[in-house]
């Protein structure tokens, strides 16, 4: 990213080699942005240090120096010595300086990991057919880089707690801990729960909670993901699927407006879990618990599966000429939704301008924020309809305008999006009054009541982009096929602008979309899908900035710092 | 007795009608010295203190000068002392005497210490098992505290430091100076890397901290009333003042002595102090300072060149008890815990004993030595039980090779090198039983190298 390439950079001495790596940087993180990896288990680059596991170890040294004078020693062909530690130092607690040399290949750097492997493997159960975390077990990998491939241990291992819920979404095997202490570590440092340590000493360490606590916090699968072996596992997922069975695609949660980055595991069509995925900007490594389980609303019994008329199944084509037949009645209403994408957002708004919309109105879904990855703001993409300029102002959390309309006989057609009517304070007179025609993923008191009821798809089905509380625009991808019969939401929203102002639709394609959006909406000028890149795009939030957004300080949002950037840059533009 | 024991810091211990009370305390000069302190300013109790050159006697001789050069003074942070009495190195029973019989002289060293470094507070971190002693101090620390050698404006100086006494729960890694640390914060003892937690820089709570062994604070007190020059006129240079040799083992005559360093060999130590071996028995090993000081073989050539140039050519009796001629001859003084051992005794049997120890002891916070101790103590107790492979010692060797230089603390090394130097010292004793013990156990059904497939 640009703020990286401008980072000072230092050069080190790998394994005879000169890199040049960041400034300040940990030698761990370093050596990985070189592509290569020095062995760890215990480090964490969002984690306190450590290091305790010992597979870091490596051979350091420095330019010598003339303690007295200050001169570089030279050896006898003029080149400056290398002062090489007695011992070797683990990497994860050195911080990379100009001049050091480290050697990641050497004998003794090998004898180190193979001895630490073998040791790690000594009371280790090696229940590996019967792991859930067989195929990204870090003790596997290295196993087979540093491992003996035999054991020379002949005794008893140890005997520990097998299988202990240490809470609800958490089953520990005490047996195959490593005791890196990263899942401690966690709990105390990022999620302020500090419920997790060790009991007992040496080989003896076992792993436990706080007697009469759980690790229930909602942030509690982090220590799954984080456990480089299978010691934490999440009971969700556990005795379910293979990993190495798992297709992972890219994907935003859509739980708040934090918009964390995650990965979508699944295999033919169904998915299996959601992970965090990297993004300093956003989530760094971690998610919440809640956010992993929305993948259920892709099998939730409350679906709308099919396509509606008058409250009976029907297909697409009959299901979109009946609703252009209403729309054009005229004294259409439109209630948009903070859960749609972007590009949905960006179509809503052409079909509002085809219908001619009399007012489009928008829902708010707040809730308790909790300061590190659970926002106030309880949807993905409130930014993105003021950014296409769907709505002009923060929304309420009722209808109550919309309803007053209503009332005064301004509106006949109230095309809803994804929104509760009665949830959101209509009374049950005013749906009477009006023919709704209602697109969303649930069935609710708006399908219920809707003349025609469009299905729409999860985050999981389709891809586009949302615009996270910073602004930043990010990508999510398709990573299970729609239900049977459901044309994509762009589709869907396209055909019915085409048939409101009598063009044939065309089949719109989310970078197609972003073609005119980016023509359109000044902020997202020369920026394309494929440019937002995996970790996305901040984009200059201009006049919207000041508005009085409801999310407060959470783990990369600060409301005051985020406002004064805006104002000045919206100043500047 | 040939030679006579320099009682320095056992001045007063064991003398007919001594009592560990404030008042028999000062009636023996107590407490001039830190009222001659208080007068001084602490920089020049420092430069004393280096002058004298005493090195610390917690086991692995520092320079106590040097150690408080090290400290952050410019942090802004309060400054801590803390007194390391978790005096639990197996063979070492020296702190024990100076806290139950004479604990005024640790609290007056303490205090010269504290105003020296110019430390807000002080701790006593005493062992568990010492509770006898944890009581006798809190007493002591009460009655000086009454005296105004400690709390408020000590000796009307306008300097304030009190001391507390924490007492730990038994455990051997609480001597480890960041473990100790931990311990005193209240959590486990697991000791810190290094760097970047120096204690002198980032040591309690992140304040710089000094820490030194009881004997050493005890030393400081000596300095002060000597002054630097004098104390280290004791002993020979770079090996200043007096050692306490705790002697056990096969001797006739157990004990704690008190000698300037480099003032007697291993064999006066032995022979005229101890009273030589049991009738009949003749040396085989001597373990020079604890147990997690490398064995020294009795009838083994020590050669080699010490710092000064000068070559040397000591059998064990010649070793002059001092820091550097431990260290040449290839162990160290330690703690100054002397195990002797005459030819009755089984080296297996003795390393199986030390091993059971360390891993009974290993905090389990860094995977060599958590995993690899446990392991070289099932090993030796097989060995013990009469259940070794041929393999065995080859075994061993390689597992304390996997552990030494590659743990988080000392640890690593103190649970290696007894291994590692029991092997190279007593290598046909481990071979031949474990020959033998192969060769009655083929065929039955005791354990065999089993080959298990890794994942």
């Amino acid at each position: 990213m640009s703020a990286d390439a401008k980072a000072e950079t230092i050069t080190i001495n790998v394994d005879g080699v000169d890199r040049e790596v960041p400034k300040g940087a940990n030698l761990i993180d370093a050596i990985e942005q070189l592509g290569e990896e020095i062995p760890h288990y215990c480090y964490h680059p969002k984690l306190s240090v450590v290091g305790n596991c010992r597979m870091c170890l490596v051979e350091l040294g420095m330019p010598m120096r003339d303690r007295a004078t200050g001169e570089p020693v030279l050896d006898d062909d003029g080149v400056q010595k290398i002062g090489w530690m007695p011992k070797p130092g683990i990497a994860c607690s050195t911080t990379v300086a100009p001049g050091m040399h480290i050697k990641t290949k050497s004998q003794v750097v090998k004898d180190c990991r193979n001895g630490v492997m073998e040791f790690l493997l000594l009371n280790h159960p090696l229940d590996c057919p019967i792991c859930d975390q067989a195929g990204e077990c870090r003790l596997q990998e290295f196993a087979t880089d540093y491992g003996r491939g035999y054991s020379r241990y002949t005794e008893a291992k140890n005997v520990k707690p097998k299988r202990t819920r240490i809470g609800p979404r958490i089953m520990l095997d005490d047996e195959r801990c490593i005791l890196c202490s990263r899942c401690i570590r966690f709990s105390k440092e990022i999620a302020n729960d500090d419920v997790l340590g060790f009991i007992d000493r040496g080989s003896y360490s076992t792993l436990t909670t706080y007697p009469g606590k759980q690790l229930e916090n909602n942030y509690s699968l982090n220590t799954v993901d984080i456990c480089p072996v299978g010691a934490l596992t999440s009971t969700d997922f556990r005795f379910k699927m293979r990993v190495w069975f798992l297709k992972a695609v890219p994907s935003i949660c859509t739980e708040s407006s934090v918009g964390a980055n995650t990965e979508v595991w699944s295999r033919e069509g169904k998915i299996y879990r959601i992970t965090p995925r990297r993004n300093d900007a956003v989530n760094d490594t971690w998610m919440t618990d809640s956010g992993r389980a929305l993948y259920k609303q892709v099998e939730a019994d409350n679906r709308l599966r099919a396509y509606q008329v008058d409250g009976k199944a029907s297909s697409f084509d009959a299901a979109i000429a009946a609703a252009i037949a209403q729309m054009k009645q005229g004294k259409t209403a439109v209630v948009a939704s903070a859960r749609a994408s972007l590009e949905e957002q960006f179509l809503l708004s052409q079909m509002v301008e085809a219908t001619a919309a009399v007012r489009v109105d928008m829902v708010s879904h707040y809730g308790d924020g909790d300061h590190l990855l659970l926002s106030e703001d309880r949807t993905p993409n409130l930014r993105g309809a003021l950014l296409t300029g769907l709505i002009n102002d923060l929304p309420d959390a009722r209808l109550d305008g919309l309803g007053k309309a209503i009332d005064a006989g301004e509106v006949d057609t109230l095309f809803v999006v994804h929104e509760d009517l009665a949830a959101a304070g209509l009374t049950d007179a005013q749906i009477a009054k009006v023919k709704v025609i209602y697109a969303g993923i649930e069935e609710n008191s708006s399908s219920a009541n809707a003349k025609v009821s469009f299905p729409l798809l999860t985050v999981f089905e389709k891809e586009g982009s949302f615009v996270n509380q910073n602004f930043r625009v990010q990508k999510f991808h398709n990573a299970i096929p729609a239900p049977r019969g459901v044309v994509y939401d762009l589709h869907l929203l396209e055909t019915l602008r085409a048939h409101m102002v009598g063009e044939s639709p065309t089949r719109p394609t989310v970078p197609a979309v972003w073609e005119l959006m980016a023509q359109k909406i000044t902020c997202l000028h020369g920026l394309d899908f494929r440019g937002l890149g995996d970790l996305g795009v901040g984009v200059d939030a201009g006049r919207f900035a000041s508005l009085p957004f409801v999310e407060s300080k959470n783990l990369k949002h600060d409301p005051e710092k985020r406002s004064k950037l805006g104002v000045e840059a919206g100043a500047t533009a | 007795m040939a030679i006579k024991e320099h009682r320095l810091i056992f001045k007063n211990i064991d003398v007919e009608g001594y009592t560990n009370d404030i008042a028999c305390y000062e009636k023996n000069g107590g407490y001039a010295d830190l009222k001659k302190a208080i007068g001084m300013k602490p920089e020049e109790i420092c430069s004393e203190v280096m002058d004298s050159g005493v090195r610390g006697r917690g086991g692995a001789g520092f320079p106590a000068g040097m150690k408080w050069k090290f400290l952050d003074r410019k942090s802004g942070k309060p400054i801590y002392l803390v007194c390391n009495a978790d005096e639990s190195e197996p063979g070492t029973f020296k702190d024990r005497q100076i806290i139950h019989k004479d604990p005024h002289q640790l609290i007056e060293g303490m205090m010269i210490a504290a105003y020296a470094i110019q430390a807000k507070l002080a701790f006593i971190y005493i062992r568990g098992e010492f509770f006898e002693g944890a009581r006798i101090l809190e007493r002591a620390i009460e009655e000086a505290r009454e005296k105004g050698y400690l709390g408020d404006d000590i000796l009307g100086s306008g300097y304030s430091c009190d001391i507390l006494i924490h007492r730990g729960a038994g455990a051997y890694i609480c001597g480890e100076e960041t473990g100790l640390i931990e311990s005193l914060e209240g959590k486990r003892p697991y000791p810190r890397i290094k760097p970047p937690y120096f204690p002198a820089a980032l040591g309690l709570y992140q304040c710089p901290t000094i820490v030194n062994n009881v004997e050493t604070l005890c030393d400081v007190k000596h300095v002060v009333n000597m002054g630097g020059k004098a104390f280290s006129e004791i002993g020979t240079p770079g090996n200043t003042g007096t050692r306490i040799w705790c002697v056990s083992g096969h001797v006739q005559k157990p004990g704690y002595y008190e000698f300037p360093c480099a003032a007697l060999t291993l064999g006066e130590l032995i022979y005229d102090v101890c009273g030589g071996l049991l009738p009949g028995r003749s040396l085989k090993a001597v373990i020079p300072g604890g147990s997690s000081s490398k064995v020294l073989r009795a009838d083994e050539r020590f050669t080699g060149k010490l710092k000064d140039g000068s070559e040397f050519d000591w059998g064990i009796e010649d070793i002059p008890m001092d820091f550097d001629s431990l260290m040449a001859a290839g162990s160290m003084s330690g703690s100054g815990g002397v195990i002797v051992m005459d030819d009755t005794t089984d080296m297996v049997e003795a390393l199986a004993n030390i091993n059971s120890f360390y891993a009974h002891e290993s905090c389990g916070q860094c995977t060599p030595c958590r995993e690899g101790v446990q392991w070289m103590k099932k090993v030796t107790g097989r060995m013990s039980r009469g259940e070794a492979r041929m393999e065995d010692v080859e075994l061993l060797r390689s597992i304390a090779g996997q552990i030494e230089g590659r743990t988080i603390c000392a640890f690593g090394e103190a649970a290696s090198w007894p291994v590692q130097s029991f092997l190279a010292k007593f290598n046909d004793e481990f071979v031949a039983k474990a020959k033998q013990q192969a060769e009655r156990n083929a065929g039955s059904e005791a354990p065999q190298a089993l080959e298990t497939t890794l994942i």
